[in-house]
C-alpha cells in the first residue's frame, strides 16, 4: 500500500489543496482520511469563490466529517478518476463524436497497407483540438485488434516538436524500428540510402515480403521547414515505389499544408486528405456535453450512477447551461475547450458536494473567459494607471499613431496643472520608472528594437490595451481617484 | 487559505484562490498537462508554488529560466534535479542533453530509474517568459510534455506576463490559465507591519507602515520595494524617540520629521541613483540632505569653453527646424512672414518628437554666429565634436560611408543644455523655436 507522504502527513498539512488517491490505498481508513482532506480543500475553493480570506479550521471539520465519508469518498474519487482520464489525459480512448466518415475512411486506408499490402499516404487536416490524434489513436487501437493485423504492423511515431532536423528525424526512425544494433557504424552517402537500407533490414528472414510500416508525423507542417524537405520526400518517395508497403499519415493544423510542400514532394504525395472540421450543430454539442459527463452502465455504485446522469439531464435542460454552453459554442467549436470547461466543473465535486449544478459551471466559465489583461491592470499603481489613461488620450487624438514618453508625460503634466488634487507631481525619473514597469509587463511594446544611439525618452512605442479593455479596467480599480476617473472619460475637454 | 509565516510575512494571506492550481492535480490521478500562473512580481507566486510542493512533498523539478538562459542549460537542469530527487548526494553526472528529442527519452529514464512512475510529476518554469527567447519549439513542446513522454506529467508556468503575449503563430496546446491576484492595500499594510522590530510596539510600527505607503503607494505597488523602503527608513522615523523629543504616540512630530526623508528617498533610493549604503551613511549624519551625489550627477562633465558652445550649437541645430536658422542666427533677416512661424501644432513641438540630424556644415555654421569672437576652423574644433561623440552628447547618425559629410544628434536633454548656457551667460530659449 503506497501512503507516501498521504496519510502520514497527517491532519493538518491536508488542509492545503491536494486531491489525491493513490491505486494501492486499500483500507477503508485511507479512503476516510482522503475523503476529509478533500472535503477541507473544497471548503478552501469554495472560499476562494467568494473571494474572501478566511481561517480554515480544518481540523475541526475532519473530525465531524470522519464519520460520514465512508463509501462516498470511495465514489467521489472514481468517478474524479474516470472524468478525469475521459477530459485530460491525451489519450482520451472515449467516444469520438461527429467523425464517424473520417475514422471509416481512415480505417479503410491502413487496413489496406496492413492486410493487402498496399502502399499509402494521408494528411488529416483540421484545427487544434478538433481531434487528430484522438482519431488517429483509435483508428490504430482498433487496427491492432483485427485478427490480420495483429503483429503485422510496424509504426515510427515522429514529432515536428522533437525532430527538428532530419538527421535526428532518420536516427529516431532507426531507433523505433530497433535497428541500431543493424546500422551499428555504417556511414550512408545520402539520406535515400539510409532510409532505404533501413527498410531492406526489415525483411526478415524467410519473408518474401516486409513488415508493412506505418510513418505517423505529428505536426507535419514543421517538417517542411527542414532543408529541402529530404525527409518528406524520401518518405513519399517510398510510399510510391512498390518495394515495402509504407504509409505516411501526417496531422496538421494548417489548412495551407499543401502549398508548402515543394514540387517534387507534392506530386508524389497521393493527395489524400481528411478533414476534421468541428462541423456539429449546437444540438449535438449539448448531446456531446451530456455524453462526455455522464458515468458509464458499469460503474461499481449503481444508486449514484443513476443520480448523477439524472443530474446531468437536468443540466443539459437547464436554461442558464445552456447559455454557457452556447457562449462557448460561439467562441470556439473545438472539444478542448468544451473538456476544459468540464474540468473546471468536475474539480468541484467533493463528498459534500457530490453533483454539478449550474453554477459551478457558470464560475466555470466565468474563470475560463477573464480577460487577463485586465486583471494585470488591475495591479497598477495609481501612477501607472495615469499613463496608460495619457496614452489612450494620445491614441485618441492622432489615431493610434506611435508615441513616445516624451509626450507620455506631457500628457500627464497637463492633467496635473490643469486638476488634480490627488496626484502629486512626480518626477520625471519617477514617472520613468512607473513606465519602464509598464514596458517589462509588456503593456507597451517598442515598434523597433531599441538601440545604444537614440536616446530612451525618444523611443516610439504603442500600447496594447484598446479603450474598452482600459475602461473596463478602471471600473474595477479599487480606490481609484475620482479625478483620474474624469480624466479617463474625458477625452477632447483638456485641450 | 490563510499561511502565517512569521519570518516571511510576504505571504500571509491568499484569498483561497492560490491553491488551485496544486489542488487540481492529484498525486496519482491525471491533472491537466500544462499550467500558466500569471501575476504581479511578488504576488507569491513563486514562494507559493515551492512551498505548497515541499510541504505536500510532491515530486517536482524546479528550474529559474533566467537561470538556465538557452535550452540545453534548462534541459540539462531539468535531469539533473530529476535525478537528485531521492538521493540526497547533489548532483550526480550531468548527462549532456542538448535537443528535445534526447530530452524526452532521458526524462523517460529517470522517471523509470527514480520510480516515479505512478505519480505526478511536476516541472515548474519559472520566468516562463524567457522560454520565448529560445528555439522555437521549446515552449510548445514543454506544454505537451505530458503527451510527448506519455508519462504522469504537468508543467507549471510561472511569468508575469499574460498568456496571450506567449501563444505561437501556428498554436499550440492551451494550459489550464491561473490568476494569482495582487495584494490590495490592507494585505501590504499587514504584511509590511509583521517585521516589526521588536524594540517597538506593534502600533507604533503600524503608523509608520501608514505614513510610508501614504507616500509611495500611488508610485508603487510592488512589495519587495515597499520592504526595502520600509527597512531602511524606520531608523529615521525612530529618531525623535531615540532622541527623547518625541514618545511614540506624537504622530504629528513624527510625521513632520519623516516626511521630507520619505519625499528624498523617493528621488534617490527608490531611483537606485544612490545605494542604500550611502542612504544610511547620509541619515547618520546630521548634515543636510542636499549633498547627496547619485548617478545622475556623475553624467555632468566639465567641458572646455568651445565644447560647450559646439554642444549648444548642436542642441540648436537639433531642435530647430532648418527654415528657421535665418531668423535666428542672421543680424539682418529682413521681413519674415509671422503667420508661418506662428502656426505650429503641439505634437510637431520638437521637444516632443525628438532631436533630428544635421550636418557638420550646419552646426559649424550656427557655431560662428552664436560665439562672439572669431573661430577658425581648426583640428582643435573638430577633435572636439570627436570627443562630444565619445562622451555620447552627441551620436553619429548614418553610416561612415557617406561621403557627403557626417550627421549628427544631439542627445543632451533640455535641463542638461540650459545648465551649460548659464555657465556661458548663453541665454538658448531665446533661440529656441519650440518657446517662442
Amino acid at each position: 500500500m503506497e501512503l507516501r507522504g498521504e496519510g502520514s502527513g497527517g491532519v493538518g498539512r491536508a488542509g492545503k489543496a491536494r486531491r489525491g488517491r493513490s491505486r494501492e490505498a486499500g483500507g477503508q481508513a485511507a479512503r476516510a482520511l482522503l475523503g476529509i482532506e478533500r472535503e477541507g480543500r473544497a471548503r478552501a475553493r469554495r472560499r476562494r469563490l467568494t473571494a474572501s480570506p478566511q481561517i480554515e479550521s480544518s481540523a475541526m471539520n475532519k473530525r465531524k466529517l470522519k464519520e460520514s465519508s465512508g463509501t462516498d469518498g470511495e465514489c467521489i474519487s472514481q468517478v474524479q478518476k474516470m472524468l478525469r482520464e475521459r477530459l485530460c489525459h491525451h489519450r482520451a480512448m472515449g467516444k469520438l463524436f461527429g467523425i464517424d466518415q473520417q475514422y471509416k475512411h481512415l480505417l479503410e486506408l491502413l487496413k489496406q497497407t496492413t492486410v493487402c499490402g498496399e502502399s499509402n499516404s494521408a494528411l488529416i487536416i483540421g484545427p487544434r483540438g478538433s481531434g487528430k490524434t484522438a482519431l488517429l489513436n483509435r483508428v490504430l487501437k482498433d487496427l491492432r485488434e483485427m485478427k490480420q493485423v495483429k503483429e503485422n504492423l510496424l509504426e515510427v511515431h515522429l514529432n515536428g516538436l522533437l525532430q527538428t532536423n532530419d538527421k535526428v528525424a532518420l536516427k529516431e526512425i532507426t531507433r523505433q524500428l530497433h535497428l541500431e544494433n543493424v546500422v551499428g557504424d555504417k556511414v550512408f552517402g545520402s539520406f535515400a540510402e539510409n532510409l532505404a537500407f533501413l527498410l531492406e533490414a526489415l525483411r526478415k528472414g524467410n519473408r518474401t515480403s516486409s513488415c508493412p510500416v506505418l510513418f505517423v508525423l505529428d505536426e507535419f507542417d514543421l517538417f517542411v521547414h527542414h532543408k529541402n524537405q529530404t525527409l518528406l520526400y524520401n518518405l513519399f518517395d517510398i510510399s510510391q515505389s512498390a518495394q515495402t508497403p509504407v504509409t505516411v499519415i501526417g496531422l496538421t493544423c494548417r489548412q495551407d499544408i499543401l502549398e508548402l510542400l515543394e514540387k517534387r514532394v507534392k506530386s508524389r504525395f497521393s493527395h489524400r486528405r481528411i478533414y476534421l472540421m468541428n462541423s456539429f450543430a449546437f444540438k449535438q454539442y449539448i448531446r456531446i456535453f451530456k455524453e462526455q459527463l455522464s458515468l458509464p452502465a458499469e460503474f461499481p455504485d449503481k444508486a449514484f450512477a443513476q443520480k448523477w446522469n439524472s443530474n446531468i439531464q437536468l443540466l443539459t435542460e437547464d436554461k442558464t447551461v445552456q447559455d454557457i454552453l452556447q457562449n462557448l459554442f460561439h467562441y470556439s467549436k473545438d472539444l478542448r475547450s468544451l473538456n476544459f470547461l468540464l474540468m473546471l466543473a468536475v474539480s468541484n465535486v467533493t463528498v459534500r458536494h457530490p453533483l454539478i449544478t449550474a453554477s459551478d459551471l457558470q464560475e466555470a466559465s466565468k474563470q475560463y473567459r477573464m480577460d487577463s489583461k485586465a486583471n494585470i491592470v488591475h495591479g497598477l499603481s495609481v501612477l501607472e494607471i495615469c499613463l496608460i489613461i495619457a496614452m489612450k488620450h494620445l491614441n485618441d487624438v492622432y489615431e493610434g499613431e506611435p508615441f513616445n514618453f516624451q509626450m507620455v508625460y506631457n500628457e500627464f503634466q497637463k492633467f496635473i496643472q490643469r486638476k488634480a488634487h490627488c496626484m502629486y507631481n512626480f518626477e520625471k525619473p519617477v514617472v520613468m520608472k512607473a513606465f519602464e514597469h509598464l514596458l517589462q509587463l509588456e503593456l507597451v511594446k517598442p515598434i523597433e528594437r531599441p538601440s545604444v544611439r537614440s536616446q530612451r525618452e525618444y523611443l516610439l512605442m504603442e500600447l496594447l490595451l484598446d479603450n474598452n479593455q482600459i475602461m473596463d479596467a478602471l471600473q474595477a480599480y479599487p480606490n481609484c481617484p475620482t479625478d483620474v476617473k474624469q480624466w479617463a472619460a474625458s477625452s477632447l475637454s483638456w485641450l | 487559505m490563510r499561511r502565517r509565516r512569521p519570518r516571511e510575512p510576504a505571504i500571509q494571506q491568499r484569498p483561497g484562490g492560490v491553491g488551485v492550481g496544486a489542488e487540481r492535480s492529484e498525486r496519482q490521478q491525471l491533472s491537466f498537462p500544462s499550467i500558466f500562473i500569471y501575476g504581479h512580481t511578488s504576488s507569491g507566486k513563486t514562494y507559493v508554488m515551492k512551498t505548497l510542493l515541499n510541504t505536500l512533498q510532491l515530486p517536482h523539478v524546479f528550474v529559474n529560466c533566467v537561470e538556465c538562459f538557452t535550452s540545453r542549460l534548462l534541459l540539462e537542469e531539468i535531469l539533473i534535479q530529476l535525478q537528485n530527487h531521492s538521493s540526497e548526494t547533489r548532483r550526480a553526472s550531468p548527462v549532456p542533453c542538448d535537443t528535445f528529442n534526447d530530452f524526452v527519452r532521458l526524462f523517460k529514464q529517470a522517471l523509470v530509474s527514480q520510480n516515479l512512475q505512478d505519480q505526478t510529476v511536476y516541472v515548474v518554469l519559472d520566468r516562463a517568459e524567457q522560454l520565448r527567447e529560445m528555439e522555437a519549439n521549446i515552449l510548445p513542446a514543454f506544454l505537451r510534455l505530458q503527451e510527448l513522454t506519455d508519462r504522469n506529467v504537468t508543467v507549471i508556468l510561472l511569468s508575469e506576463i499574460v498568456w496571450e503575449m506567449f501563444r505561437p503563430n501556428t498554436g499550440c496546446f492551451e494550459p489550464f490559465i491561473l490568476y494569482f491576484p495582487d495584494y490590495s492595500i490592507g494585505h501590504l499594510q499587514k504584511i509590511l507591519s509583521q517585521n516589526h522590530p521588536p524594540e517597538y510596539s506593534a502600533d507604533f510600527y503600524s503608523a509608520y507602515i501608514n505614513i510610508l505607503l501614504g507616500v509611495f503607494y500611488m508610485v508603487c505597488r510592488d512589495l519587495k520595494e515597499l520592504q526595502h523602503l520600509a527597512a531602511l527608513n524606520f531608523s529615521k522615523y525612530c529618531e525623535p524617540v531615540v532622541r527623547k523629543e518625541a514618545k511614540e504616540r506624537d504622530t504629528r512630530k513624527l510625521w513632520k520629521n519623516i516626511e521630507p526623508h520619505l519625499k528624498k528617498a523617493m528621488q534617490t533610493v527608490y531611483l537606485r541613483e544612490i545605494s542604500s549604503s550611502q542612504w544610511e551613511r547620509l541619515q547618520c549624519e546630521e548634515g543636510e540632505l542636499g549633498q547627496i551625489k547619485g548617478l545622475s550627477a556623475h553624467a555632468h562633465v566639465e567641458l572646455p569653453y568651445y565644447s560647450k558652445f559646439l554642444l549648444i550649437a548642436a542642441y540648436l541645430a537639433s531642435y530647430n527646424p532648418v527654415r528657421t536658422d535665418k531668423r535666428f542666427f542672421l543680424k539682418h533677416h529682413g521681413k519674415i512672414k509671422k503667420t508661418n512661424f506662428m502656426k505650429k501644432h503641439e505634437k510637431t513641438s520638437n521637444h516632443l518628437l525628438g532631436p533630428k540630424p544635421f550636418p557638420l556644415d550646419r552646426l559649424l555654421a550656427i557655431l560662428y554666429s552664436i560665439v562672439d569672437n572669431r573661430v577658425a576652423p581648426t583640428a582643435n574644433i573638430f577633435s572636439q565634436i570627436t570627443s562630444l561623440v565619445t562622451l555620447q552628447l552627441l551620436s553619429v547618425v548614418g553610416n561612415n560611408d557617406q561621403l557627403d559629410g557626417p550627421r549628427y544628434k544631439c542627445t543632451v536633454s533640455l535641463d542638461f543644455i540650459r545648465a551649460i548656457a548659464r555657465t556661458v551667460n548663453f541665454d538658448i530659449i531665446k533661440y529656441l523655436y519650440d518657446f517662442l
